[in-house]
């Protein structure tokens, strides 16, 4: 194979990610002013990726012998994950000097883990794959654990790191038994010879191994240990990037693996196991909810439900529902950044004022920030108008069309539950008196993230109708 | 005797005898150093195998990185105490016996009864050449040009975030 300049061309994104994250480095040794440089070069280059990448939607190409796919379904993630990069940087310049890790490594790791979350969704072969898999958790690793004087934080890269560690030897034992048996590497000629080597069993060991490895990265049930912990004890804005990005990216992979289920070309014989893991992530994450006191631990909650929710989608296996989970994985990074930006105003240096009591009369002290909190608790319960009820909406319709009915069923039952937790928010901040005096911070930068976020919300609320049409253009 | 296999019995009695003393010496430290001397030996033996990539791995990574490690363990360790565990505990040295020798089945069953060279044989010329480092080079820099790519972010991000958590000052 000898490599050829369109073939660079068609790469261009990842390759001014690749140039960014090594120039960001040296402006971060060389100047003194990179405090002031690096997030705006971040935020301009995950723009420039975002652009680029939603303007090649319409191309559909595999490169390099088969290994990188553009275009496409790939398209829209690399749109998603560079936007939602750029919106926790964004978001992340006070929030970082607060938090005492107002390093320029920061921005470099986040533009890493971006570029990592890239070659994810656009690898068609297995060892793109985990390495772009890990490329992104070590990231996840380092920026949890950014600020080595919080006990918090490193408690949190600890668990992060040994139970990362851990899916990823399911994911390493289950590439390993693939390839021993399908002696190939690519997905595409795996997805071919599907139903010839789903008789053997150390294929169908492997598979299923890989899907639980992914399992953890999406923070579904039996696999969600350390999802809590984790997701507490990191800084706010890492937090909103892991529990958005590296779902999504988890999501692209499962995605592209199952590609020929949904497609109907193989029969959905992990639709058990889906539906299972689904309807537990859901009614776990919904009901284990509601003792949360911190909201931070609150959001990680409902980001087990909201894995869930996706699921479904999975166990439906079907190209509407492929439709359904991109347009849910959009809607949520846009919502969860905004949750997370708030908590990051809201919350104190030393990781204080970020128990629901904090937000009592928050009506009162700040009425913007409690219009747009109460906002993003509504999407996130997925009440209509707003973006969040269509991305469950589509999930359940796909699920109905597959004859998932009592799935769908379930999962309205866990979105009532849940609504619980997220109005008590909304009641905290409208109806109680406050409780804890301290003044709002407003940071200019944080601000413009968590109104980005809300007025996406409202308007894909309201229009959904454009980025459904593009997805689903995609999909088909 | 041509060249080949008076190297061969160098080597090879070199990394035996290495590895015996390995195991019977008093001293972690001066066991290490024949570990090291098993390495080196067994890398002489890959390179007359003509598996040059390995046997250049073998002597950065073992012999190099994976025994510093090794050796930091040794220092920050009280090895006194590890010459107890035998004798105070007998039945980790009788199941130490059984993996040894269940270990060594295990190889003189597939040398002496699986014939493993007559699998290897009609791509012998093939399998000769796969292991240089020219063919590996151009593999990695034409067919896996992008996970090479991809790792080299791997390593720089690791590197990074080692140097953030352990080395940042804070002002």
């Amino acid at each position: 194979m000898m490599l050829n300049s369109s073939e660079l061309m068609q790469i261009i994104p990842f390759l001014v990610l690749g140039t960014g994250i090594v120039i960001s480095l040296l402006i971060e040794m060389y100047s003194s002013k990179s405090d002031a440089i690096l997030p705006w070069l971040t935020i301009a280059l995950l723009i420039y990726v975002a652009v680029h990448s939603i303007n090649e939607v319409g191309s559909n190409d595999l490169l390099f012998g088969g290994m990188l796919a553009v275009g496409g379904k790939s398209s829209i993630f690399n749109f998603l994950f560079a936007v939602g990069g750029a919106l926790v940087s964004l978001g992340a310049i006070d929030y970082i000097k607060k938090y005492g890790a107002n390093f320029g490594e920061f921005y470099v790791l986040v533009q890493s883990s971006i570029l990592g979350m890239m070659f994810m969704s656009g690898a068609r072969d297995i060892l793109v794959v985990f390495l772009g898999l890990e490329l992104m958790s070590i990231c996840f690793y380092v920026l949890v654990g950014i600020n080595r004087k919080k006990i918090n934080a490193n408690e949190a890269s600890m668990k992060y790191f040994l139970l990362g560690a851990f899916a990823t030897g399911f994911i390493v034992y289950g590439v390993a038994l693939v390839f021993g048996t399908a002696q190939t590497m690519r997905i595409g000629e795996i997805l071919v010879n599907f139903s010839s080597l789903s008789g053997n069993i150390l294929f169908m060991t492997g598979f299923i191994l890989l899907i639980v490895g992914f399992a953890f990265k999406i923070a579904a049930f039996p696999f969600h240990m350390w999802v809590p912990d984790v997701y507490t004890g990191s800084s706010t804005a890492v937090t909103g990037l892991m529990s958005t990005g590296g779902k999504a990216a988890a999501f692209s992979v499962l995605l592209v693996l199952l590609g020929a289920v949904f497609t109907q070309e193989i029969e959905n014989t992990f639709m058990p196991l889906f539906a299972g893991l689904a309807v537990l992530s859901m009614l776990y994450g919904s009901i284990v909810a509601i003792a949360q006191n911190n909201l931070k631990r609150m959001l990680a909650y409902s980001s087990i439900s909201h894995a869930g929710y996706m699921l479904i989608g999975l166990a439906a296996g079907n190209l509407e529902s492929v439709t359904g989970i991109m347009f849910y994985l959009v809607i949520y990074v846009f919502m969860n950044i905004g949750a997370f930006g708030i908590i990051a105003i809201i919350e104190g240096p030393n990781d204080d004022r970020v128990d629901l009591n904090s937000y009592a009369g928050l009506h009162q002290k700040n009425p913007v920030l409690a219009l747009f909190m109460a906002l993003f608790m509504l999407a996130l319960a997925g009440l209509p108008p707003l973006a969040g009820f269509f991305g469950k909406y589509y999930v359940f319709i796909a699920a109905i069309e597959s004859d998932l009915t009592w799935l769908a069923i379930v999962g309205v039952f866990s979105s009532v539950i849940s609504v619980y937790f997220y109005l008590r928010v909304i009641v905290y901040m409208y109806f109680k008196e406050s409780e804890v005096d301290f003044n709002v911070n407003i940071s200019p930068t944080g601000l413009m993230t968590v109104v980005i976020c809300g007025l996406l919300l409202i308007v894909y609320g309201l229009f959904p109708g454009s980025l459904l049409g593009l997805i689903a253009s995609v999909v088909n | 005797m041509n060249l080949e296999i008076l190297l061969f019995s160098v080597f090879a009695l070199v990394s035996a005898v290495s590895a015996v003393m390995t195991i019977t010496r008093k001293t972690p430290v001066i066991s290490a150093i024949f570990l090291i001397l098993n390495f080196f030996s067994l890398a002489g033996l890959y390179l007359l195998l003509n598996a040059q990539f390995i046997a250049v791995v073998q002597v950065i990574v073992y012999a190099g990185a994976i025994m510093v490690l090794f050796l930091f363990v040794i220092m920050l360790l009280n090895s006194a105490a590890e010459s107890k565990i035998f004798s105070d505990n007998r039945v980790i040295q009788y199941f130490a016996v059984f993996i040894a020798v269940f270990v060594f089945a295990q190889l003189a069953y597939l040398i002496f009864f699986q014939h493993p060279g007559e699998v290897i044989n009609p791509q012998l010329a093939e399998s000769i050449k796969a292991g240089t480092i020219e063919n590996i080079g151009r593999q990695l820099y034409t067919e896996y040009l992008i996970p090479f790519e991809i790792a080299g972010f791997l390593l720089l991000a690791a590197t990074i975030g080692a140097m953030v958590i352990a080395k940042k000052k804070f002002e």
